[in-house]
């Protein structure tokens, strides 16, 4: 059965491309676009990993992530965190928050691909 | 090696400069031949006198020939040293025979160095106030969005043959959209950019001196709270931050009335009531029976310690301008220029005397929201006739869990997204309409 990739990003275009290339590399995709419920989405669909933004309305992704890691059932959920800012200090944060990944916008779609596969495996 | 070798060098340098014979010297300043030379040699140090003799002979201010004098360049040539990164290091060892023989070559060396100290301190605190701009940071964040989005669909386009009609239509959508809002946002941030530079550079500087002082100290002046007597202009003076003569005048302002401030309500009393009333600048003002904006400034200067309030502060003058800025997580004030005119400071402006106190929700990508106190007051006058001089204070509380019913409330026009608003003077940068 193919693997689970829930896509939480606001940009709907980025949304799309993401989507497109995931799908065609055999992955099963779910998208959502808001941070308010995000982490109650993640535990109700249960996907094999997790690509999170940075910047969402209503709730930011280090504090989707740190609610994730406290929670026994997701905290080894591999996430791939992306981010607009590629300053060291959110990569920091993006660390210490408990990210499995760090990419920067903007991303290359074979980047994404890539460290996908190595965090979830074939 | 002694520094004190220095001196020998360095007059046996003068010396056979200024073309003068070892004996000839000697006699001027009444010693032997054979002890100069041992003086020159670095081997015996001349006393006070004679090193005046000596200075005065071989025309050098009194004092440079000395120990001490050297010191400095001695410390900045060892920084420049110890900072460099070259290949072949500098000998360290032979500090003392470069300054003695190459005095003009030395200074240069310590004076480059000091020049590069500053210019790093320069970029250092220019990269930090683009990591820190708002609207910059805002509009970046726009423009990267709007690269990935392209980036990523290009290259679906350019590397994949067998895409279906609707989705190739699709793509082909989405990079028109947003190529086009990737050449307004560029333009945006080139005209900010350019308006941006004047600007900061002479109004903004002394207010952000003052302010990296202040933010240091969380904007807690411990040494006034403890003493109100120490003397302001010896804090200003232990401030290597406040720099500039108009970033010190500022900061004398603000710590009179801190000092001010702290002695009509002292730490201690004033922090129990807090504890007491919690941060209700109306209640506060009434147990203490002084003015409100003393007490919203007064709560904006408590130490960051459990159970106390983090609140940020802002004051304008009756032109709107911003000239005290106390920021707090979550809600971005402007660096310059005006900030969004639906604030409760500038409903209180409108407003002298009148408190307000209104719930607030700041746009942007993660709203958040917060309590805030306004209240305009006016200076005392000093003369009759005199201009009517104002000034508005605002406590910001963050109110997280509070779910009332708050005002939409944005930093600036410029990078805010909010639609529709009636108070809005110029068009967002954050192109949201694309």
């Amino acid at each position: 059965m193919s693997k689970h990739a829930l896509l939480i990003e606001d940009e709907p275009n980025i949304i799309e491309a993401i989507r497109f290339i995931l799908s065609r590399d055999g992955w099963r995709v779910s998208t959502h676009d808001t941070g308010a419920d995000a982490a109650e989405v993640i535990a109700r669909t249960d996907p094999d990993i997790v690509i999170l933004d940075v910047m969402l309305p209503g709730r930011s992704g280090y504090e989707i992530l740190d609610e994730l890691r406290a929670d026994a059932a997701t905290r080894d959920l591999p996430v791939l965190m992306l981010t607009a800012k590629g300053q060291e200090r959110d990569r920091r944060l993006a660390e210490r928050a408990g990210a499995s990944r760090f990419m920067t916008k903007p991303f290359s779609n074979s980047e994404v691909l890539a460290a996908m596969r190595e965090m979830v495996g074939p | 090696m002694p520094r004190s070798a220095l001196m020998g060098t360095r007059i046996r340098e003068t010396r056979l400069r200024r073309g003068l014979r070892q004996v000839e010297l000697a006699r001027q300043v009444g010693v032997s031949p054979s002890y100069l030379n041992l003086i020159e040699h670095n081997r015996r140090r001349p006393g006070a006198a004679l090193a005046e003799a000596l200075g005065a002979a071989l025309q050098i201010a009194p004092g440079a020939l000395a120990e001490g004098a050297q010191d400095p360049l001695l410390d900045a040539l060892r920084e420049a040293a110890a900072a460099g990164d070259t290949i072949e290091p500098a000998e360290l060892d032979r500090i003392e025979e470069f300054v003695g023989r190459f005095p003009g070559w030395a200074e240069l060396v310590a004076a480059q160095h000091r020049r590069l100290a500053a210019l790093e301190q320069t970029v250092e605190r220019l990269s930090d106030r683009m990591t820190h701009d708002p609207y910059l940071s805002a509009a970046l964040h726009d423009v990267l969005s709007a690269i990935s989005s392209v980036r990523s669909t290009a290259a679906i386009l350019a590397e994949s043959d067998d895409i279906a009609p609707d989705w190739r239509k699709r793509f082909h959508a989405n990079l028109h959209a947003d190529s086009e809002r990737l050449g307004a946002g560029a333009q945006a941030l080139v005209g900010y950019l350019d308006t941006a530079e004047d600007e900061e550079m002479s109004l903004a500087a002394p207010q952000e001196e003052l302010e990296a002082w202040l933010a240091a100290r969380d904007y807690h002046v411990e040494a006034l709270e403890r003493d109100g007597a120490v003397p302001i202009a010896a804090l200003i003076d232990d401030a290597p931050e406040l720099a500039t003569r108009p970033a010190r005048a500022l900061a004398g302002r603000f710590l009179h009335r801190y000092r001010a401030d702290a002695r009509a309500l002292p730490l201690g009393p004033f922090t129990a009531a807090v504890r007491a009333l919690g941060p209700d600048p109306g209640a506060l003002a009434a147990r203490f029976e002084v003015p409100l904006p003393m007490v919203l400034r007064r709560l904006a200067a408590l130490p960051p310690r459990e159970g106390l309030p983090q609140a940020g502060l802002v004051l304008c003058d009756a032109s709107g301008t911003l000239v005290f800025r106390k920021p707090v997580a979550g809600f971005a004030l402007p660096r310059f220029g005006a900030a969004c005119p639906l604030w409760p400071l500038y409903q209180a402006l409108m407003q002298p005397a009148r408190p307000i106190s209104r719930r607030v929700e700041m746009a942007g990508r993660m709203p958040r929201r917060f309590l805030t106190y306004a209240v305009c007051a006016p200076h005392p006058p000093t003369r009759f006739d005199a201009p009517l001089v104002v000034e508005a204070t605002m406590l910001i509380l963050p109110a997280e869990s509070d779910t009332a019913p708050a005002e939409p409330v944005g930093t600036s026009c410029r990078i805010c997204p909010r639609e529709g608003c009636p108070a809005r003077r110029e068009p967002s940068i954050l192109a949201e309409e694309f």
